[in-house]
């Protein structure tokens, strides 16, 4: 069950159904198409199904991936520089900054297009203010970083309350949406792929070093790494993964947690497996959630938070339950 | 091959001295036992060798140049160190754990050779824990831990081995046969171990050189044969000892009766 080094024949599966959920999702919605339909909307971008297939239903599939795939990342980084299995991408309040800056957007009625740019903002900004507070004068020290990050994200929490108490009614829609994520409006920014691609290869680079930090400062120290630096360099890269996340599709719950555990449960905790197994499988988590979100009620869309959240926790149940059952052997 | 030299070390831990003005020099060869009461400093002082945390004064070389200004991967493929506790978070197996002792070895993409592997498989089963191969580490008691950490160090392969009480939750058997597996890389590998100790006896009869530590700064090196006396360890210890002479050299233990007065 544990083991080490890479697993080519799950890679193989999981980009499978990657690209199995991306040709899913470009299927349905409120107009759903049979296999020649969809092959001529592929083939012929100018159709009217074409402009559907590849105006909207691609794009906000391979945003859905994205970010899916940045959140689960960010997630296992989150988990190995703060040593708690408890961390997910927003525990040390980059969404919250993201989404005060966007609802505050909101309340002053500024153009949706601008929202991300906003929400952008107000990540990095949150991401500089932790960073600043956190590391003082002195050494990297984990629990002041979990602790400054943390009281951070309630500070915004409760700033988020205010503007939802004092908002008008007919914005807070849209705001819950936004909060509990949403691909309606979303689009793939093309930095954001690079952002995903830059933190993968920068990522599996480093993973070995993961697998050292995960056992703690003094450890990773006494084997080599200059620490400090390094967690840093983590905490830098997860927060900028989660700002490019949470900047296109609003603070969609749970991947970042849940999908770094059913990866370690599956492929064991060598960041050279876990990471790219958790890559693929958020990516295509995250899509199979969306197009169950504008499916299930169609036409009505439901936010995607709600359906990773009703699959996830029974799915990560189930799995901790057999895990368990199978005893420490495994 | 590598020294580790202490020079004009002072170093304090909170408002307490550990050592002041510490002079040591251990050369290949040699296995230092470190010793003195609990909460005295071992660790702290262990961490300073190491080049975990700088001395408040003077300064810790390998070969000259001091510790500190050594890139850590560097020191890590010189210096290995078995730490006192090792806490474990998340799951991974006894051979992964024991694997990333090469991580210093190896390059930023590079992945452990199959001669790796096989270091880290013999030392896994130096230290018997064979059957333990992909048992997670959570689950092991508390002397299995403590042989994995040591087998880690052992494929890590450093000159110079420093350990932090590596008896400790050892059973008799193991207790033993640590030591020797030390004693043995110390004087045929002809490298250096420092280890911090309680047991008197396991000391006296592994180590060559030893270094006590009397509080408020005071200490004493020197080779063990001067330092196993009667007066050194009772200053030691601030509890009367006994040295019995048996055929297999002195023993020590604490004089029970005026203990209990």
């Amino acid at each position: 069950m544990i083991q080490f080094g890479s697993r080519p024949l799950l890679m193989a599966i999981l980009l499978l159904l990657s690209a199995l959920s991306i040709v899913f999702a470009s299927f349905s919605g409120s107009i759903s198409m049979d296999l020649p339909t969809w092959w001529s909307a592929l083939l012929n971008p100018q159709s009217m199904d074409g402009e559907l297939l590849w105006r909207l239903r691609l794009p906000r599939a391979f945003a859905a991936w994205t970010v899916g795939a940045m959140l689960a990342m960010s997630g296992c980084l989150m988990q190995v520089l703060l040593r708690n299995p408890l961390a997910d991408p927003y525990i040390l309040g980059v969404s919250g900054g993201a989404a005060f800056a966007a609802l505050l957007g909101m309340t002053l009625g500024v153009a949706a297009s601008v929202i991300p740019v906003l929400a952008l903002l107000g990540a990095l900004i949150s991401i500089l203010l932790v960073f600043g507070l956190a590391r003082g004068s002195g050494p990297w020290s984990g629990t002041r970083l979990l602790l400054t990050g943390v009281v951070t994200a309630s500070g915004w929490a409760a700033l988020i309350s205010l503007i939802l108490a004092t908002g008008s009614d007919n914005s807070l829609r849209g705001m819950l949406f936004w909060l509990m994520g949403d691909f309606s409006y979303a689009n793939l920014p093309g930095w954001s792929v690079l952002v995903l691609g830059l933190g993968l290869v920068i990522t599996m680079g480093l993973s070995r070093s993961l697998n050292v930090l995960s056992m703690g400062e003094t450890t990773a120290k006494l084997l080599g790494e200059s620490t400090g630096r390094m967690l840093w360099l983590v905490y830098g890269l997860a927060s900028l993964l989660t700002a490019a996340a949470v900047s296109i599709a609003g603070s969609i719950g749970f991947v970042g947690l849940i999908v770094p555990h059913l990866m370690r449960l599956l492929v064991g905790s060598d960041h050279r497996a876990l990471i790219p197994a958790a890559t693929a499988f958020g990516g295509f988590f995250l899509v199979f959630c969306d197009t169950l979100a504008r499916t299930v009620l169609a036409p009505r869309q439901l936010p995607v938070g709600v359906i990773t959240a009703l699959l996830g926790v029974p799915l990560f149940l189930m799995l901790l339950n057999r895990a368990r059952l199978r005893g420490p052997e495994s | 091959m590598t020294r580790l030299v202490c020079h004009a070390l002072d170093l304090k831990i909170a408002a307490k001295q550990v050592v002041s003005g510490l002079e040591l020099e251990c050369k290949p060869g040699q296995f230092w036992g470190l010793m003195g009461a609990n909460g005295i400093g071992k660790t702290t002082l262990m961490k300073c060798l190491a080049g975990l945390i700088p001395a408040d004064a003077g300064h810790v070389s390998l070969d000259n140049q001091s510790i500190l200004a050594i890139a850590r991967k560097s020191v890590a493929q010189q210096v290995g160190m078995m730490q006192q506790h090792t806490a474990f978070v998340f799951e991974a197996s006894v051979l992964q754990t024991a694997l990333t002792g090469r991580h210093p070895h190896l390059g930023l993409w590079e992945r452990e050779s199959a001669e790796d592997l096989r270091k880290a498989r013999d030392a896994i089963s130096l230290v018997g824990l064979d059957e333990f191969e992909h048992r997670s580490v959570t689950t092991l008691s508390g002397g299995e831990a403590r042989r994995l950490a040591f087998a880690t160090l052992l494929v890590q392969e450093p000159d110079i081995m420093l350990l932090d009480e590596p008896s400790n939750h050892l059973d008799l058997k193991h207790q033993v046969s640590i030591m020797s597996m030390i004693g043995n890389r110390v004087y045929s590998g002809n490298r250096l171990a420092v280890a911090a100790m309680h047991d008197v006896n396991l000391a006296a009869c592994y180590c060559s050189h030893v270094l006590m530590l009397f509080g408020d700064g005071e200490w004493n090196a020197g080779p063990a044969a001067e330092m196993f006396s009667g007066t050194k360890l009772e200053r030691l210890y601030q509890c009367p000892v006994q040295i019995v002479d048996t055929p297999a050299g002195k023993r020590f233990h604490p004089s029970f009766d005026e203990a209990m007065n």
